[in-house]
């Protein structure tokens, strides 16, 4: 009976699996770190990967190769997110969670509105980051693209887990988000790690865009909405305290919403994001810290 | 206020909102000195250091070294040479010895000086060497205050702001953080303002002292003097 | 003598308030009537939410789903059991109630943004599940009244018949709507200022000290849930009853962002203000409209009004009527 599963459809299920998480994990990874750092979850993240992959289709619109256009955008991405801190999150800084969170329900439309005045409706592509050749592994094939995502995806949390741990910045960073209040009596200017962390979030978020854009046949101003749920969820999953919970919360909803999608029919494609949601809602009614959080005692 | 004047304080308000906390505070710290704030819970010694440090809304004049520091913010007083110790220590608890220790050195850029001083450091604290990788949280409240003070020194200060070493210790702990304190202003002559709730201990290790009283100086005076005094026997010594 | 003339004062607003809900009608065209009621639902969620954030402080981003809930319970019975419409409007409340009561119980241990996160979940699979029993709730084609049951549409002969009166189907439905606004608010107001009210507010301002007070914490929130539930279910059904159709994306995680922005707007934690923070929901989207009609302009400058609001004034609407009026209200109640 095992001999007659399918394993080279698993592995290639879970490899796909593991690709689409690798791409929610970024996004995962950007909301958990503006949370950390400004205590909301911005509910704009989605949006401004999408603006930031309208970027890109423009630049490479103009002639520029597709890796050209990326890290030009990552560039401009992470000014935008500094910008868009210090305009519009910087003046409700102190202000309740509930205010905050209205603002950046508030840049939802704003960014939104932006990407569909910019650019019209109708569907655009990207070229593909990758070769579309599938490689051979061990005789199963493998699409590029996914290896190459989950690479990336790797990759850059790598770097982003490096530079918070072994560098200065990195140090004052994390020190911000933990009591801001004395890092300003070491001399931290903690509004401006707050401004670099959504830089930064922005720049995670416009990687996510623009290796998610590829891989659509055609896409337009709604491609990130889902992205930004599952990326939700995966942080959930994770726990929201935490970075690397982030990633490994996504990895690992990635493959389970796959595989889940591919062996258990009546899910078929349709209730995938169904799935993403009641992932969310299982952890908070569970295990709120998710997988990685510690439960905080509550400061009275 | 004399030239050699390190902090100068003149009819310094302060508020939280729209409640006031300081209602006119003058006091001046001479380099060298140890000068303790006294003064009953909410009568605005805290607030007195927050006003200098810049993090809490203020009026009246702040001099530091003859220059005005009465519009700066902490991130610049701080860089001014200014080291402030909070109530409750301010350890930054997810981070680890080693890495709050490189902290206290945040503003500085002559790599050769902080080593120095990381030296220096670890002859006053032997016991952080060990301790360096484990997790600031943890430490016991004694070790904290002085990974506090630790900390605060890697700035290389010239004006060290003490809020209440005392707070929460048992006496042993708090008896060593104050000989240390002392040793520091005598060794290297590091200038301190200390508040403190424990009048005794602040008395016996500064040279002047001032008396707050519902956000304003009520007394002041050479700590001797103030020992001998009637009210503050009664009010703050107990006895 | 000044307490006989704050009374007064309260008084000379209260009717203000009444005189103007019954004349406006009269002073603007049929349709915009229709568009005011339709406001008016806006306005009887906002005062439920206000009760369970601005009182107790936990935030909910599902409120919308609470809506649906209000919506297809007054659908279901318009369509399959042929009642009249507006009988309909306490059960669906009650409905609602129950929901939101259920949604209590596990909210309890989510706080703050873990909260909002799990309203917001519930919110945006709303639709998906609507669709899914279909049975009950006709899936994606939703329910119609007009093809259903249409005798039970009140208004359907375009004018309706009230103890004598008659009105047009429009001002119907907007004195339906705000009348019922108007009761909820003042069920609002007495609530907000006894026992209930100010237990709540215990809880808002630190769930630690309430509790070490006595206020029994878990039975205040779950309780607040459900009736900003009812509330919710309230507009849900005089939504449907307003459309004479429903469907599942009328329910749509945006009708959730609505309310709360509409709270935030009103003003969180206080009344007066609430009208306001509706009537921004409900015109803001067609002003901006007018403004300018390339795509995404009114997306811009709906998001960006919200955003320079919540800025400017974060007490809303109502903080900033409080401002306004603040100099009265002390002369009124101190003591000379």
């Amino acid at each position: 009976m095992l001999l007659a599963f399918d394993w080279s459809q698993l592995a290639q299920q879970t490899v796909i699996g593991l690709s689409s998480g690798a791409l929610w994990a970024l996004l995962a990874l950007a909301i958990v770190l503006i949370y950390r750092s400004t205590g909301v979850v911005n509910f704009a993240q989605g949006e401004m990967a999408m603006l930031s992959t309208f970027v890109a289709w423009s630049l490479v619109h103009h002639g520029l190769s597709f890796w050209e256009a990326f890290f030009l955008t990552v560039a401009l991405s992470f000014c935008g997110g500094v910008g868009i801190e210090r305009a519009v999150i910087r003046p409700v800084e102190r202000a309740p969670v509930l205010t905050i969170v209205i603002v950046t329900l508030g840049l939802v439309f704003v960014v939104d509105g932006i990407a569909r005045w910019a650019w019209t409706a109708e569907t655009k592509s990207l070229p593909n980051a990758f070769s579309t050749r599938p490689i051979q592994v061990e005789g199963v094939a493998f699409s590029i693209q996914d290896l190459g995502n989950i690479a990336v995806s790797i990759g850059l949390v790598l770097l982003i887990g490096v530079l918070f741990r072994y560098t200065k910045l990195g140090l004052a960073l994390r020190a911000a988000a933990i009591n801001p209040e004395e890092s300003r009596l070491l001399g931290v200017r903690v509004s401006w790690m707050i401004a670099i962390g959504w830089g930064l979030a922005a720049a995670l978020g416009a990687v996510a865009g623009m290796l998610t854009a590829p891989a659509l046949a055609s896409f337009d101003q709604n491609l990130m909405q889902p992205v930004l749920l599952y990326a939700l969820a995966g942080a959930v999953l994770g726990g929201l305290e935490s970075p690397v919970g982030a990633v490994v919360g996504s990895l690992l909803l990635g493959v389970f919403v796959n595989l889940v999608g591919t062996y258990v029919d009546w899910v078929g494609n349709d209730l995938r994001l169904p799935v993403a949601l009641a992932v969310i809602l299982g952890v908070l009614l569970v295990k709120p810290a998710g997988l990685f959080g510690q439960t905080a005692a509550r400061r009275v | 206020m004399s030239k050699s004047s390190l902090l100068e304080l003149e009819d310094v308000e302060a508020r939280y909102g729209q409640v006031k906390a300081l209602h006119g505070v003058t006091l001046e710290v001479a380099e060298g000195e140890i000068v303790a704030v006294l003064g009953a819970n909410g009568a605005g010694k805290t607030t007195t250091l927050r006003a200098i440090s810049g993090l809490v809304s203020r009026q009246g004049a702040i001099r530091f070294a003859g220059k005005s520091i009465a519009r700066r913010s902490p991130e610049a007083t701080t860089r001014l040479g200014i080291a402030h110790v909070p109530e409750g220590r301010g350890t930054l608890s997810g981070l680890s010895v080693r890495e709050n220790l490189r902290l206290g050195a945040y503003v500085r850029r002559d790599r050769a000086g902080v080593r120095e001083d990381q030296g220096r450091v670890l002859g006053y604290f032997p016991w952080l060497e060990e301790r360096a990788d484990q997790q600031a949280g943890t430490l016991s409240g004694g070790e904290q205050q002085m990974l506090a003070l630790a900390r605060a020194l890697m700035l290389r200060p010239r004006l060290l702001l003490l809020d209440e070493p005392s707070l929460g210790l048992a006496p042993k702990v708090v008896a060593e953080i104050f000989r240390i304190v002392a040793e520091l202003n005598e060794r290297e002559g590091l200038t301190v303002l200390v508040v403190e709730q424990n009048a005794n201990l602040a008395l016996d290790a500064s040279s002047r002292a001032y008396v707050l009283e519902v956000g304003r100086v009520a007394l002041s005076g050479s700590s001797p003097e103030l020992r001998r005094d009637e009210s503050v026997r009664r009010s703050y010594l107990g006895y | 003598m000044k307490r006989a003339l704050g009374i007064a004062v309260w008084l000379l607003a209260a009717a203000a308030a009444v005189a103007v809900f019954l004349v406006v009608p009269h002073l603007v065209s049929d349709f915009h009537s229709r568009d005011l009621a339709g406001a008016g639902v806006f306005f009887i969620a906002i005062v439920g939410l206000n009760l369970l954030t601005g009182y107790t402080g936990q935030i909910s981003l599902g409120h919308g789903a609470l809506m649906a809930i209000g919506g297809y319970t007054t659908a279901a019975l318009v369509v399959h059991e042929h009642w009249r419409d507006v009988w309909t409007i306490p059960l669906a409340g009650i409905a609602a109630g129950i929901v939101g009561f259920l949604i209590g119980i596990p909210a309890l241990r989510l706080s703050g943004l873990y909260l909002a996160l799990a309203t917001f979940a519930f919110a945006v699979a709303m639709p998906s599940l609507l669709k899914k029993f279909s049975g009950l709730t006709g899936g994606s084609q939703g329910l119609s009244f007009l093809e259903s049951s249409p005798f039970q549409v009140t208004g359907l002969k375009g004018t309706v018949t009230v103890f004598g009166h008659t009105t047009t189907a429009n001002h119907f439905l907007y004195y339906l709507t705000w009348g019922i606004g108007l009761v909820g608010l003042a069920i609002a107001w007495l609530i907000v200022r006894g026992r209930f009210g100010r237990a709540l507010r215990a809880i808002r301002d630190s769930e630690a000290a309430a509790a070490s007070a006595g206020v029994n914490l878990p039975l205040y929130k779950t309780l607040a849930f459900a009736l900003s539930g009812v509330y919710a279910g309230v507009a849900g059904s005089l939504f449907a009853i307003q459309s004479e159709i429903v469907n599942p994306l009328s329910f749509t995680v945006l009708l959730s962002i609505l309310i709360v922005v509409g709270a935030v707007v009103g003003g969180l934690g206080s009344l007066p203000g609430l009208v306001l923070g509706a009537l921004f929901v409900k015109y803001l989207p067609s002003l901006a409209g007018h403004v300018s009609t390339r795509p995404g302009a009114p997306d811009f400058i709906y998001g960006a009004a919200i955003i320079l609001v919540v800025i400017l004034l974060p007490g809303g609407a109502g903080g900033l009527l409080r401002r306004l009026f603040a100099p009265l209200t002390t002369w009124l109640y101190t003591r000379p």
